[in-house]
């Protein structure tokens, strides 16, 4: 008995502190990680659909023109339109912020920061100190689930800012939804919210929450939260799943507990940049 | 396996006019005589014919002989059902009625499988489109009746983050009599698209069908379309496919020991596996950029190599972090308390498994030694084995073990093959699938056997593309290892199997 509580403490001391330095601190992704793509269209040939052509979700609008913009709400941050790309007018950045306040904001152009809007004070004032969510996978593939329960983990540990998943929406400040939301899960994904109390927050996180992503247009789904008119969303957070950290920023900048526009970084993993496979 | 039957490598495409279309009746002996004698059935599934017909196809899998058998015949509106005696099939033979319309006659427990519509325009077999507002779960229960006997039930929305399923439990007291799980809710129609391809998409599908087992799925797809090119892959790319398989598997059995421990209230192991979880998730991401191994994966190899230092370095990385992964369980597996409550629990017996086809560890913890990458072997496998390893007692302990043990395995695998990668190219050009084959694509994932069959039509198209996730086979598996356990248990149990609902549901 006695044994095992110094085997636990001993291993204690040797694991050492696993908590991420973000946001304190700088965030740290290797070196290959994919974040908020930058687009130089002036590189582009002109007519040229290398990078359309090769992305599962027509997630580039009007490609090879100076108005070539990326809709990071169907992007999976997959490689192929960086590596079908002649001319390098596609870059996928380590920025991990990519949170929007509006489905409109979620489409890119050019090399710009996006940074969520604090949810307005009042509702700020409730909840921005104390948020508990409550989860609804709507068709969700368990990429996101296994990414948001990554956020409550020892590294991620969002529970320091006081936001935590909860197993009711009647102890629930919002309601955050991964999937395309199937048809079969529909009338729970609408039950759960109503069974939210005001004031609430919605957060739809992930390609298929925000637009169907790979499922968008199969009949059994309704393409994201935007076929769910009933839901307002406060937050989408991209990403095929986003990182724990991309979900924390969006939080966190909703909460007005992140703010500014500084990237913080740390130095790149242990592996160097992509070599074309 | 009968002579009667096309026999075939794992991931080797044939042509599809040397299936012998067989009668039904005999179809169904073949099938049953295999599956009685301990073969298996690893694929299922129809095409409607168009005449109100429907081509079925069965794969069959002889682990002794590393051989699959295909066979297919032609089904009107009905055939006999053989799940009473090969309860293994119940499932197949619920899907193909749910999908083409066949009706299993005489089967125990024909319900839905995942409510999704038919294959065929015509009317849904179980009678739920014409009410829009029917939901998975809206149906008749087995339930219980007596004194003091209650109902209980959970879901879809779940009280972690979970993916959504229906639980009915019905109980007498704490006492479970008998669980039935209702799925479906996570139907998003992969194979309706996935038809047709492939194309731009359905890479990025195959890796979405478990979001979990990305590496696993992608594989099968790509082995799949190789086989039906002809494709010869080079071996750095092989040994890097099979490394990232081996790392998947590591981050889901490491990730679940934390999530067993935490079920338990053990929170040592549960913080800590929790954490090193990612150090195999992140060592995926820095060979590919994403943390799931998405984006790898390409017919022909891989889009992704290392350098030799960085390979070392990667290497160096998951033999530390498995280190602390052994140090972590060991006090979970050394705490009588932790051990009090997996030890007897949730008890699977070799035979009950057997007869229900588990795959995957579930299995393997009952002493059912069965392991795609040591009997259907493809890719780095053929050249580097991997030792299957097994339990005994078939209950959460066991499950829990055997998932220690194998990790242990693929993380000796993954630092070897990382120390001494092949040189040489990753990827080679891959033709488009010659038309008119079929092939089966068997991978080990780390659930179990995964299965994909692609079947190309005359312009070199997926006519059909069936996929089978080991939770198909498996998720009866929880629900009769939950009979006579205590509710509370529940959870215990679940972890222990950890089984996919999307993987299941499509």
């Amino acid at each position: 008995m006695i044994d095992d509580l110094v085997n636990i403490v001993r291993f204690r001391t040797r694991f050492g502190r696993q908590t991420v330095a973000y946001p304190e601190g700088p965030a740290r992704f290797p070196e290959r990680f994919r974040g908020r793509p930058a687009l130089d269209p002036a590189r582009c040939p002109d007519g040229c659909r290398s990078c359309a052509d090769a992305c599962p979700t027509d997630a580039i609008l009007d490609p090879g023109r100076p108005t070539m913009r990326l809709d990071t709400g169907r992007c999976l941050f997959c490689p192929a339109c960086e590596q079908a790309c002649p001319e390098g007018a596609i870059r996928f950045t380590r920025d991990y912020r990519l949170s929007a306040r509006t489905r409109d904001e979620l489409v890119l152009s050019e090399d710009a920061p996006r940074l969520a809007a604090a949810v307005e004070e009042r509702v700020r004032g409730v909840l921005g100190r104390a948020l508990r969510l409550r989860q609804v996978s709507a068709g969700g593939c368990n990429g996101c689930e296994a990414e948001l329960n990554a956020s409550g983990n020892i590294q991620f540990d969002l529970s320091r800012f006081g936001v935590q998943f909860v197993a009711s929406p009647r102890h629930a400040d919002g309601i955050v939804v991964t999937g395309p939301v199937t048809e079969n899960m529909r009338l729970a994904a609408l039950k759960t919210w109503e069974a939210t109390p005001a004031p609430r927050i919605v957060i739809a996180v992930g390609a298929c929450a925000l637009s169907g992503g790979v499922f968008r247009d199969s009949p059994v789904q309704a393409n994201g939260m935007p076929g769910l008119p009933e839901i307002p969303v406060d937050l989408w957070v991209p990403g095929c799943p986003p990182h724990p950290i991309t979900f924390m920023d969006g939080v966190l900048r909703l909460l007005g507990r992140v703010a500014g526009d500084e990237l913080r970084l740390a130095g790149t993993g242990i592996v160097g940049p992509a070599s074309p496979g | 396996m009968p002579s009667r039957i096309l026999q075939a490598w794992n991931a080797e495409a044939v042509d599809l006019a040397l299936v012998p279309v067989l009668p039904v009746e005999a179809f169904q002996q073949i099938v049953a005589d295999t599956v009685t004698a301990g073969g298996r059935m690893s694929a299922y599934f129809g095409r409607p014919a168009g005449d109100g017909m429907v081509d079925v196809t069965a794969v069959l899998a002889d682990d002794s002989q590393g051989k699959l058998g295909v066979l297919a015949t032609r089904m009107g509106k009905s055939c006999a059902s053989l799940a009473a005696e090969c309860p293994s099939l119940q499932l197949f033979e619920r899907e193909l009625y749910e999908q083409c319309g066949v009706r299993p006659e005489g089967h125990p427990w024909l319900k839905p499988v995942r409510f999704e519509p038919p294959l065929a325009e015509g009317v849904d077999p179980f009678g739920r489109r014409a009410d829009p507002r029917v939901i998975p779960g809206d149906y008749p229960f087995f339930r219980v009746e007596g004194e003091e006997v209650h109902e209980v039930a959970v879901g879809p929305v779940h009280a972690g983050i979970i993916e959504p399923g229906h639980f009915r439990f019905q109980c007498h007291g704490e006492h479970v009599f008998f669980l039935e799980i209702a799925l479906g809710y996570q139907h998003r129609g992969a194979e309706r698209l996935l038809a047709g391809g492939p194309d731009r998409r359905t890479l990025a599908l195959v890796e979405s069908v478990a979001g979990d087992t990305v590496v696993g799925h992608g594989l099968a797809y790509v082995n799949a379309v190789e086989g039906l090119a002809g494709c010869q892959i080079p071996p750095r790319a092989a040994v890097l496919r099979g490394v990232a398989l081996e790392l998947e598997r590591l981050a889901n059995h490491v990730g679940d020991l934390g999530m067993l421990a935490g079920d338990v209230g053990f929170l040592p192991t549960a913080s800590y596996c929790g954490a090193l979880r990612a150090d195999f998730l992140n060592a995926l991401a820095e060979v590919c950029g994403n943390r799931f191994g998405r984006g790898l994966l390409v017919p022909g190899g891989v889009r992704f190599d290392l350098d030799s230092g960085a390979a070392d370095r990667l290497a160096d990385k998951v033999q530390k972090a498995w280190e602390s992964v052994e140090a972590a369980a060991r006090l979970f597996f050394d705490s009588p308390s932790a051990r009090n409550r997996t030890d007897g629990t949730g008890v699977v017996t070799r035979d009950l498994c057997n007869q229900l086809g588990l795959v995957g560890p579930a299995a393997r913890a009952c002493g059912v030694s069965r392991d795609v990458r040591r009997d259907h072997a493809t890719g780095v496998f053929r050249f580097v084995h991997v030792p299957t390893v097994t339990g005994e007692t078939g209950d959460v302990f066991a499950r829990a073990w055997v998932r220690l043990m194998e990790s242990e395995r693929s993380a000796e695998f993954a630092v070897r093959q990382l120390r001494s990668l092949p040189a040489g190219p990753v990827r080679a050009p891959c033709a488009p699938p010659v038309a008119g084959r079929l092939v089966v694509s068997l991978m080990e994932g780390w659930r179990g056997e995964i299965a994909h069959v692609a079947v190309t039509g005359g312009d070199g198209r997926f006519a059909r593309y069936k996929i089978k996730d080991p939770s198909f086979h498996n998720w009866m598996g929880l629900a009769m290892a939950l009979r006579g356990e205590q509710i509370s248990d529940f959870p215990l149990c679940n972890k222990s199997f950890n089984l996919s609902y999307c993987g299941h549901d499509l």
